[in-house]
């Protein structure tokens, strides 16, 4: 044993001892020393975990509102808002229900209720929408709809005050002076529970060759063989009727 | 808030063209994540030169190698500070030794860097040096007495056998070595060329163009140490030493030319989705920094260079001077191509319909001036250990004690 | 001889000892206080973008819940707003600075839509497999966290995940994102953001549960995820998003 050492270089021997000081002291220190606070990674996903589970809540939830305001909670219930959550205009309410006095926010001027309901024309069709600088300037909206039921003053007589967009596509068409319920017929339900009762489109291509067919006396209608042109498709499959010719 | 960095972001916010993800707006890796693969690759570069005359037996390349092996330990002690500086936690970076992800390319580099650094450079450098220093310790007096005595672990045994073993053992870590330096640098590329998000960086060949960029800017980077050592120390330039190299360069221009302009066809030709903005990038952006400086200047204008040196014959005054303009052309270049990478592909959004705007700091701890510093840091270091361990002189030869 | 013997039954003593310590560690896991247990949960989140009206309604309520800076560069959840012509160009904003003011008409729109972004929670994240030390990760209700203890602000993550979610804290300087809220629905609350939407575009769900209106959003919608050909495998689940969106 002792030769098979002294056979080994004196260089070797002299690194080896250093080697060895080095794995012992990084090992000893890894395994031994440090505690496994610091090395357990189980230990740290669960502390995370529990961290994040401490943090405040500051937005209440859709129901608890209507344990003390049930009279708004009961006249939202069946209104246009009744999917919109009290939070979603009155602000993060947690901060109240756990100190009554803290009142959270109310918009009452007309800087709020634009953030959805100004005109856009990305916006869905069938969401009401106004130009705000239009509709009844200066007034606050809730003078005229109540948050809670917001059903406007009035049925609204156009089309337009939920198809803003494709109203605002029309206006510059050809087609501009047609009424909507000329092509649509709207049942009477639709102006008051949209999503119940749709219009109609138009469903033989006679409807259109009522003024574009080569029999008809309508002047300013450009006129086409009805037995020939498009095959058999529907006009609109082609034709974009709110802007015919352009779209 | 920082009123400054919001400062900073409404004014990139100002430049983005087109349409950029709300939280891409701030490049998150700086100048220092440049500065940093590019150290690497000068470590990795200088020690692929430093093995060809161990185990490829090029002698004639044999006056720098200690000064490559010097190099590159330089290089490597100052490697882990712009990616210290840059941390938003720098003093938690121990937790990358403690509790590694082991899926992360970045994990490894505590380790891969700690192996190269004692199991290869420190070693090789020992063995090179541990005759020398117990003779320069006997020479000495004082505390450089103590210090080459301390550096060779006190070893004293010089005889014949033990100078052979010695060279031996240094043939084993050099072979050792080379596929360390390559997973050195190659981890780097492997970081940047294993993001799935990032078409830019993605690419197989990510990897392979680094670490070809390395030996290119590694040996082009001792050419020029050497080139500026010797006169200040009096001694004249072999010109066999530096035409063996140079050649050793053009080869390496030559191999990284090719795999980068592999890329460049590659992406065009398969005209992939990324392929409209990364146009926009390329042509606008990054113009001045890939088309001008990494291509002209650092790659066709070298390669013409050398080029015209091996097939003219122009004498040794021209050559030098050839030589010389070179390999700082190189040295540009190789750092605008780890430019053109890091910030090239953070330019551009990962929507792919915009491209947002690096400002660069020129103080603060990400900016301008630390980055130059920390390009001159090996410097300094360097020359401290030329004046411990020096490279050229042999122990008989040297006279005086150093101050 | 009994050097020999002592050495071999220290080391079998030593290697003894490491897998009983480990076999102690694991049987030490049990789910968490107060009877919550991740294992039965699975989260996700459904998108309708026919729905949603870009009110950014939800952007300002996870900034208050969150804590997030109130600065448009730093985003748990944003919307984009996409508008597609009939030339092929397409348009694409994040809706952060209009709001409330009326947007004028533009002509020849073809489609024209919002869609809420925000991190997908990947069931195959590439944020956790670049972490360095592990401070992200999945948690086994399928939410991705971030250990902002341990986080060294590196921002791998930030660069591998192709959906822009992740940001860089400016206070913590650790990495952050949306959490789903996760201090809220491990309680049984929603997500702010679910929470005030208006028009229930957003759809939180638990996908190992029995009565869930994620999976009947699943169940009636074609559903898309975000850059599929990444293998992200988002849980976040899109119904009528339109090829344009990235």
């Amino acid at each position: 044993m002792r030769g098979m050492l002294r056979k080994i270089p004196e260089q070797i021997r002299r690194l080896s001892i250093v080697i060895a000081i080095i794995i012992v002291g990084v090992v000893t220190a890894r395994y031994v020393i440090l505690p496994s606070s610091l090395t357990d990674r189980r230990f740290h996903r669960e502390s995370t975990a529990q961290r994040e589970v401490a943090k405040n809540i500051v937005f209440a939830g859709a129901t608890i509102c209507g344990n003390c305001h049930g009279d708004q909670a009961g006249k939202k219930k069946d209104g246009f808002h009744k999917n919109v959550s009290c939070e979603t205009c009155h602000g993060p309410a947690q901060a109240h229900i756990e100190n009554p006095s803290t009142k959270p926010t109310a918009a009452r001027g007309r800087d709020f209720c634009v953030f959805c309901h100004a005109y856009d024309p990305s916006r869905p069709t069938g969401f009401p929408q106004i130009n705000p600088v239009l509709h009844n300037p200066i007034k606050a909206c809730i003078t005229c709809h109540n948050p809670h039921d917001p059903v406007p003053r009035e049925t609204p007589r156009e089309c337009s005050a939920c198809h803003a967009q494709i109203a605002s596509i029309k206006t510059v068409s050809p087609h501009a002076l047609i009424g909507c319920t000329s092509c649509h017929s709207v049942p009477v339900k639709h102006k008051v529970t949209p999503r119940s009762v749709r219009p109609t489109k138009p469903e033989t291509r006679e409807f259109c060759g009522k003024c574009h067919g080569k029999e008809s006396d309508r002047k300013d209608a450009p006129k086409i063989d009805l037995a020939s042109h498009g095959e058999r498709f529907l006009c609109w499959e082609c034709h974009y009727p709110h802007r015919p010719e352009r779209m | 808030m920082n009123q400054e960095l919001v400062q900073r972001l409404s004014e990139l916010q100002q430049e983005v063209t087109g349409f950029i993800y709300p939280n891409e707006v701030e490049i998150h890796w700086s100048i220092l994540i440049v500065v940093y693969p590019y150290i690497t690759g000068l470590v990795a570069g200088a020690f692929i030169l430093a093995s060809l005359v161990q185990v490829f037996n090029v002698k004639e390349v044999q006056p720098t190698y200690r000064l490559a092996l010097l190099t590159a330990l330089a290089f490597l002690l100052i490697a882990p500070l712009p990616l210290q500086f840059h941390l938003g936690h720098p003093e938690r970076a121990f937790e990358i030794f403690l509790t590694p992800q082991l899926g992360s390319a970045m994990a490894m580099f505590g380790f891969v860097y700690l192996w190269y650094l004692m199991a290869v450079l420190l070693l090789e450098i020992w063995f090179e040096y541990r005759k020398d220093m117990i003779l320069w310790s006997k020479g000495e007096k004082g505390p450089m007495k103590w210090i080459y005595r301390g550096l060779s672990l006190f070893s004293s045994d010089i005889s014949e056998g033990a100078v052979a073993f010695d060279k031996k053992a240094i043939k084993v870590i050099t072979v050792i070595g080379i596929p360390s330096a390559f997973i050195l640098h190659g981890y780097v590329g492997f970081i940047f060329g294993s993001v799935k998000a990032n078409p830019w960086w993605s690419s197989v060949l990510i990897p392979i163009v680094f670490l070809m960029s390395a030996i290119v800017s590694g040996i082009a980077l001792v050419i020029f140490l050497y080139m500026v050592i010797t006169p200040l120390r009096g001694e004249r330039i072999d010109m066999r030493c530096l035409d063996k190299i140079t050649s050793y360069l053009f080869y390496a221009v030559i191999v990284d030319f090719t795999l980068e302009a592999l890329d460049f066809i590659h992406r065009l030709y398969e005209s992939e989705e990324s392929i409209k903005i990364l146009s926009k990038l390329v042509t606008g952006k990054l113009f001045v920094s890939l088309w001008v400086i990494q291509i002209l200047l650092g790659m066709i204008i070298p390669l013409a260079i050398m080029v015209a040196v091996k097939s003219l014959k122009f004498d040794e005054e021209l050559r030098r001077l050839l030589y010389f303009t070179s390999v700082i052309l190189i040295q540009l270049g190789i750092f605008a191509t780890r430019w053109n990478v890091v910030i090239g592909g953070q330019l551009f959004s990962k929507s792919f319909r915009g491209l947002t705007t690096y400002k660069m700091e020129v103080a603060g701890i990400e900016g301008l001036f630390t980055a130059i510093g920390l390009l001159i840091l090996p410097f300094i270091v360097l020359t401290i250990l030329l004046k411990i361990l020096p490279a050229w002189e042999t122990a008989e030869v040297k006279e005086g004690a150093a101050s | 001889m009994n050097r020999r013997k002592f050495l071999k039954n220290a080391v079998l003593f030593v290697s003894a000892a490491g897998v009983f310590r480990h076999l102690l560690k694991d049987a030490a896991a049990k789910p968490t206080a107060g009877g919550y247990d991740p294992a039965n949960h699975l989260y996700g989140m459904g998108i309708d973008i026919d729905k949603c009206i870009g009110c950014g309604l939800c952007i300002e309520a996870c900034k208050k819940e969150n804590n997030v800076p109130k600065e448009p560069f730093f985003c748990r959840t944003w919307v984009e707003r996409y508008v597609i012509k009939r030339d092929g160009s397409v348009t694409v904003e994040s809706i952060e600075a209009q709001k409330g003011k009326p947007r004028a008409d533009e002509p020849d729109i073809l489609r024209s839509f919002f869609v809420p972004k925000l991190c997908n929670q990947c069931a195959n994240p590439p944020c956790v497999q670049v972490c360095p030390v592990g401070a992200t990760f999945a948690t086994e209700d399928g939410v991705v966290l971030v250990d902002s203890k341990r986080c060294i602000g590196c921002r791998y993550c930030i660069q591998a995940c192709p959906y822009g979610a992740r940001y860089l804290h400016p206070e913590t300087r650790t990495a952050d994102k949306c959490t789903f809220c996760y201090h809220r629905i491990v309680k049984g609350l929603l997500p702010a953001c679910v929470e005030v939407c208006p028009t229930q575009a957003r759809i939180f769900g638990d996908l190992k549960s029995m009565a869930s209106r994620l999976v009947r959003f699943t169940r009636v919608n074609k559903i898309h995820v975000l850059k599929p050909h990444l293998n992200t495998e988002p849980k976040v689940y899109y119904a009528d998003m339109d090829g344009e969106v990235r």
